[in-house]
């Protein structure tokens, strides 16, 4: 057939009758799309693999009949229709059949107005739902300070298991039981917050109804506002503002922190601060950690310390990396601790009455906030984290009409910000900055390149070798868990060049955060970045050491200095082996007393020769020299840690030892090294059973 | 280890001379159905018996040590399984049917002994009457033409009686005599389909994989083997585990693969151990491992066993589960073909498929393709069961007739007490839960892959299950969407929640809460799973309901519109009635009834209180006089 030939030569398709070219296109989804033609997908994303579940994305292709589009690959001279009556019917049905087994309580669903499945009963003109409701009724899991997860308006697309396993390397949710049983659920039912979940929040960004969602804290703040007693102070991440603004039709990387200052006095906030003025002390700090680690070739690589997902991640699997990461809180944290430390002296109210909330891109800061290191006298430095959708919607609870706001500035002295600290919303931007600073200060001269371009771009491992005053210095930036995980097992094993390491859990950094609007694909990711790169341009300082308020900071509050000890105390933290997370144990000993004393030595299940297995039987050897099997319960529990030198977290009764370096000793060096780290426990032991 | 023809030869000359010194042999079925039957106590106690007399019982032929015995073996399951336990004594051409361990001292001194025929024990025609001392000339059996099945009478765990019948001679035709391409062609040119149930020509998969570029590649045998009450498969991995590996051999040198697995679901454990015994003794024979017969050619085989999930039987979700993963259909493209274990260029074959290799090697696609249909050509096994006389395990020819199955092998169709009658008969539901009805109107329909697609149904992995007209066929549909619901793994929208949406309503229709609406959107919800189920399992699933809304649509309307089930097997409709012309009044129902719904004075007419009525069933279980209808 002649038309035929012709697409043949052309390399062109015919899409309901229109001819549309063929490019680099890898199925004809993402072909139709370009064609114009909205086609619908629940589980379909460019990113991960093909999935095929959900089927809505089906066409019929002439001579080969009905084809799901996500998985047929395009071939010049096909003829698709993507919308035929006995389609049309098909995905009537398809979406009657999803609702039939939905929580069907739109209006209070947080999702609602953004939800994919009502997007497309509304496009489809479903007015009915055929089928007779069989609702779920599974519990709400509201155990993780990040996520809530609700199966009951789960439809199964696999989106963030996937996104867990392929882009994160994590799995912390998979599928459970067959058939219309099926769910989605972490490791043996267990709630979201006892397992691997590093509060990323991926899953989230990618799940197309209300089945995973962000913990919604708007209305704490709400109480806080209308609180008379007390003042509520915010401070708004970088990637916030360049984000913000799609949740009121607004493109991505659109500046909007102006309007939402406004917005937020509007509101009620009291004083509204920016994170990057943090970022600033953040890299003063971090900077000169770098600086001082460098010259003693002590710890390297430094590796940063402000994603809380990524911080977790390594607390889990790569416990034996935790010294190298940098003791620095996050900027969230280090505003929470200098707001505290410093307002109430500035605006005469107590410490007790000011309710610090931060608006972050991030589920994972939600976390971060919770930790029992993070309160000062039981009241956490941070008391609330909502995110950019949170605080759209609080806008519009509000009835505010964001896009006519005349902007407002951000209030003194912590609004100030270089553009050192707005780019640490991106992935690359903490490394910028930390260079823009150590260059200088190394160099004793004053930076005109402030660029470090090769730190900037979507890639998941960027590297770079930076030359400061003849030393060569290598660098990483990484995002996204599974090049993470790459880069510190490298680490962990001793091949790494690096000197100085960036990891963003998220890929392309915040920006791309868990607590961000809409499904941020690549164009929006870079749009979002190139927003936060170009308002770096557009402040008058770009290096984070020619912060002025903060200096100044530094003189009132902390001797000065960064690094110093007042510094030290309020703007640096420690971190915690987490390697044994779960509850699977297996019972050595078990004591008959009551209260007998419970003893946990982690061992990892796929080595035969983990050092746990050594250090453990050390432990039965000692409780039965001593004649104590009645009064203990001796469990062998699953760890998470990946390498066999990294440390064992050893429980015994409250106490938590996680710092025991224990090797198969090869010769009597090594065995003396376990004995003195075998010490620590044999006296939490004694303390506990030595009547 | 080197091995080539001669060393074929050699064993198939030692298991010819030891046999030769036995004067008799026993072969008694040991497939499940005879063993449920007692065929295992027959054995013990023929062993018993011959123990303790002057004839000595052999039971592994060796070349030492069967002067002058007997040879007891135990074979798979020989297909006439309505008749089990099974006993043949050669080389006498006996057939004992129905045998019980009572039997086994009168068959030693009657028949091994004495060299006479029990007759009691041969099968007699229930129809006429006729008595037959082999299966020569019974219909069940010299109706049949058993290619795949023929050797169903040996013993699976003696390599060498597998290399007697002709075995690996055609594994050591395609190692030495015949390129990859040549194989293929062959296979091609014979036309054989596979015989899973997809009907896809199988010399074009192999084509295709041998085309596709990789220095690795795999074979697959499926033994997954899922439909409920298919067994063809499993008697062949149980009865014949060598024929399987010269299949796969074969398969391998045709596509340029070295690595094979038989993938059996866990629940066969007689079929894991038998094809785990059978690569062993393979191995040790110098057919499994490195340069085979002599060639370049290597090839290994591991058993792996399933784990509980009928969606493994597909191709890509049986992919998945050697992989490790959750047993979940993938999107196809990419085909295994191309992209399949590992990533890597797969061939996937049914077990009866590569079971069928050997012989169009052995005797050439011209002879194949003599039996069978244009088409279709070859033999197909079908487990034969439900309302016949003859249930069990048969192989005909494409093309045979409905009728020649049900009637001539079969025997005929059977009522509730076992006496066959041709009036009865209803339909047939062939291809299990893909699968669909045939009418009485399709009798005579030769049936191949094309002519039952052409009908609604299709060849499936060829379960045949014959149905009186006591049978509703509306809670047939059920009984396979529930199968099919239950099997389903959950991925696709449509199949997930489509067929159990499809259940729902069945149910509403056979206990009396559907109206006109549930019929419309029944068929629509069929429509919408056919055409947009990611795998086989969910597009075939609502064929049961199709075929029997379209050809007995009448009995569906009697449940939606009058609320009444026409054979009275649904009890949530049936209204018990007791028949007053039939009723003695002799107040037995009453007594016995449960809920004291009965009620009418001695010797009057009974009535039955339908508000109080459970439908247990009782009273027309004590009536003598059949005077209860409608349970």
């Amino acid at each position: 057939m002649k038309g035929e030939t012709d697409m043949k030569i052309n390399n062109t398709v015919k899409i309901n009758g229109i001819d549309v070219e063929i490019g680099d296109e890898k199925n004809l989804l993402e072909l139709i799309r370009k064609a114009g033609i909205e086609i619908p997908t629940f589980c379909y994303h460019s990113e991960l693999s093909v999935y095929g579940a959900c089927r809505l994305c089906i066409v019929e292709v002439d001579g080969k009949g009905i084809m799901a589009s996500c998985s047929t690959a395009p071939e010049p001279g096909m003829v698709i229709h993507t919308d035929t009556k006995e389609i049309r019917e098909f995905r009537k049905i398809n979406v009657e059949l999803l609702l039939a087994n939905h929580d069907r309580e739109c209006p209070t669903c947080p999702k609602s107005s953004h939800c994919a499945l009502q997007d497309l009963g509304r496009r489809l003109g479903v007015e009915k739902v055929r089928f007779k409701e069989n609702p779920k009724s599974v519990e709400i899991d509201m155990s993780s300070p990040s996520l809530t997860r609700d199966p009951n308006k789960c439809v199964l697309c696999g989106d963030c298991v996937r996104v867990c396993k392929e882009v994160q390397g994590i799995g912390a949710i998979d599928f459970a039981n067959r058939g219309s049983k099926s769910c989605v659920a972490p490791a043996f039912n267990d709630n979201l917050a006892n397992v691997e979940c590093v509060n990323c929040g991926q899953c989230a960004a990618v799940c197309p109804t209300g089945a995973i969602i962000p913990r919604q804290d708007a209305e704490k703040v709400w109480d806080a506002i209308y609180d008379k007693d007390k003042i509520v102070v915010a401070q708004i991440a970088p990637a916030v503002r360049v984000a913000l603004g799609e949740y009121f039709g607004i493109e991505p990387g659109a500046n909007v922190a102006g309007k939402l200052v406004k917005a937020m006095k509007i509101m009620g906030f009291d004083l509204v601060f920016d994170t990057s003025f943090t970022a600033d002390m953040t890299i003063f700090e971090e900077a000169t950690e770098f600086i001082d680690r460098f010259k003693k070739a002590d710890k390297l690589p430094l590796i940063t310390s402000c994603c809380p997902a990524w911080v977790k991640f390594a607390e889990i699997y790569f416990p034996e990396l935790l010294h190298n990461i940098s003791t620095c809180k996050s900027p969230q944290q280090m505003f929470g601790s200098v707001a505290k430390k410093v307002l109430p002296a500035q605006t005469g109210i107590k410490r007790e009455n000011i309710v610090v909330v931060s608006v972050m891109p991030c589920t994972a800061k939600k976390f971060e906030a919770t930790l029992p290191k993070f309160k000062t006298d039981g009241i956490p430095d941070v008391d609330h984290v909502i995110t950019t959708v949170e605080i759209g919607r609080m806008i519009n609870s509000m009835g505010i009409k964001f896009n006519d706001l005349e902007p407002e500035a951000f209030d003194m002295p912590m609004g100030f910000a270089t553009g050192g600290g707005v780019i640490f919303g991106a992935t690359g931007g903490v490394m910028e900055a930390a260079l823009r600073y150590a260059v200088e200060k190394v160099e004793g001269k004053k930076l005109k390149n402030v660029d470090f371009k090769a730190v900037r771009g979507m890639e998941k491992i960027k590297e770079a070798e930076i030359d400061v005053a003849g030393t060569k210095i290598n660098v990483a930036v990484v995002n996204g868990l599974v090049a993470a995980r790459e880069v510190a097992t490298q680490i962990a094993q001793g091949k790494s060049k690096y000197h100085f390491v960036e990891v963003m859990a998220c890929p392309g950094g915040c920006i791309a955060g868990g607590g961000q609007p809409g499904m941020a694909d690549l164009k929006v990711r870079q749009m979002r970045a190139q927003g936060l790169y170009q308002s770096d341009k557009n402040m008058q300082l770009q290096k984070s050491q020619d912060n002025y308020l903060v200096e100044e900071c530094y003189k009132e509050n902390f001797e000065g200095c960064p690094g110093s000890h007042a510094a030290h105390h309020a703007l640096h933290t420690h971190y915690k082996n987490r390697s044994q997370i779960f509850d699977a144990k297996v019972p050595v000993i078990r004591g008959t007393e009551k209260n007998s004393v419970p003893i946990i030595v982690t061992i990892c299940a796929n080595r035969e020769d983990c050092p746990g297995h050594n250090l453990l039987a050390r432990v039965v050897k000692y409780v039965k020299d001593n004649g104590w099997e009645n009064k203990v319960n001796i469990d062998a529990a699953f760890s998470s840690r990946q390498g066999p030198d990294a440390p064992i977290c050893v429980t015994v009764g409250d106490e938590v030892l996680d710092s025991c370096v224990f090797r198969n000793p090869m010769n009597t060096e090594e065995e003396i090294r376990n004995r003195c780290e075998f010490e620590s426990v044999r006296k939490a032991m004694d303390a506990c059973l030595k009547t | 280890m080197k091995t080539d023809i001669i060393k074929l030869q050699e064993r198939a000359g030692q298991y010819k001379d030891a046999a030769a010194k036995t004067t008799k042999r026993i072969i008694l079925c040991a497939g499940t159905g005879c063993v449920a039957n007692g065929s295992l106590k027959i054995r013990d106690r023929l062993l018993e018996i011959l123990e303790k007399s002057s004839v000595k019982a052999c039971l592994e032929l060796t070349a030492d040590n069967c002067d002058g015995t007997v040879h007891i073996s135990k074979s798979g399951c020989q297909g006439f399984c309505q008749r089990g336990p099974l006993v043949r004594i050669e080389p006498d051409g006996i057939l004992y049917t129905n045998v019980k361990p009572e039997d086994a001292e009168e068959i030693v001194s009657e028949t091994i002994t004495g060299g006479k025929v029990i007759e009691r024990l041969l099968y007699k025609d229930p129809v006429n009457g006729k008595i037959y001392r082999g299966d020569d000339e019974m219909p069940f059996y010299a109706r049949q033409k058993r290619l795949v099945l023929k050797n169903c009478t040996i013993d699976p765990e003696c390599i060498n009686e597998y290399i007697y019948k002709d075995g690996y001679k055609a594994a050591a035709k395609a190692c030495l005599e015949m390129t990859p391409q040549q194989i293929c062609a062959e296979i091609e040119k014979s036309g054989l389909r596979g015989r899973g149930g997809g009907g896809f020509p199988t010399g074009l998969k192999w084509k295709l994989t041998l085309a596709s570029e990789n220095a690795k590649k795999y074979i697959i045998c499926n033994g997954d083997e899922g439909d409920p009450g298919a067994f063809m498969d499993r008697s062949v991995m149980e009865g014949n585990p060598h024929s399987l590996i010269e299949g796969m051999m074969i398969a391998a040198r045709a596509v340029a693969a070295d690595e094979g697995y038989v993938y059996v679901r866990a629940e066969y454990p007689l079929a894991v151990e038998r094809m785990r015994r059978a690569v062993k003794d393979a191995e040790n024979a110098g057919f499994l491992g490195e340069n085979l017969f002599g060639s370049s050619f290597n090839f290994k085989i591991v058993v792996m066993e399933g784990a509980g999930a009928f969606v493994c039987g597909e191709e890509t979700a049986l992919i998945a589960s050697i992989e490790g993963k959750r047993g979940m259909p993938m999107p196809k493209p990419p085909f295994p073909a191309q992209k399949g274990l590992w990533g890597k260029p797969t061939v996937i074959n049914n077990v009866e498929t590569l079971a069928t290799i050997p012989v169009i090697i052995r005797e050439g696609a011209e002879n194949y393709r003599k039996t069978g249909t244009e088409k279709s050509p070859g033999t197909k096994t079908f487990a034969l069961t439900g309302h016949v006389a003859n249930t069990g395990l048969i192989e005909v020819p494409f093309g045979t007739t409905l009728r020649e199955i049900v009637n001539n092998i079969g025997g005929g169709v059977t009522d509730e007490k076992g006496n066959v009658t041709d009036e009865y008969f209803k339909s047939v539901q062939i291809g299990g839960p893909s699968g669909g009805c045939l009418t009485p109107e399709m009798l005579d329909m030769p049936l191949d892959f094309d002519s039952l697609k052409s009908v609604g149904a299709m060849v499936g992995s060829g379960g045949l299950v014959v149905m009186n007209n006591k049978t509703c066929m509306v809670s047939v549909a059920r009984f396979f969407m529930q199968f099919t619901q239950n099997e389903s793994c959950g991925k696709c929208v449509p199949c997930r929640e489509g067929t159990k949406q499809m259940l729902a309503m069945l149910d509403d229709i056979m206990e009396g809460r559907a109206d006109e609406n549930t019929l419309i959107l029944l068929e629509k919800t069929a429509k919408a799973v056919r055409i947009g189920s990611l795998c086989g399992l969910g597009k075939t699933a609502p064929n049961p309901v199709l075929s029997t809304l379209k050809y007995f649509r009448e009995e569906y309307e009697a449940h939606v519109f009058k609320k009444r089930c026409p054979t009275g097997q649904c009890k949530a409709l049936a209204i018990p009635e007791i028949l007053a012309d039939k009723c003695k009044g002799c107040m037995a129902c009453a007594k016995k009834c449960p809920v004291g719904a009965i009620s009418g004075a001695k010797k009057e007419a009974h009535k039955i209180d339908p508000d109080k009525c459970i439908k247990c069933g009782v009273c027309k279980t004590i009536c003598r006089f059949d005077a209860v209808t409608g349970i």
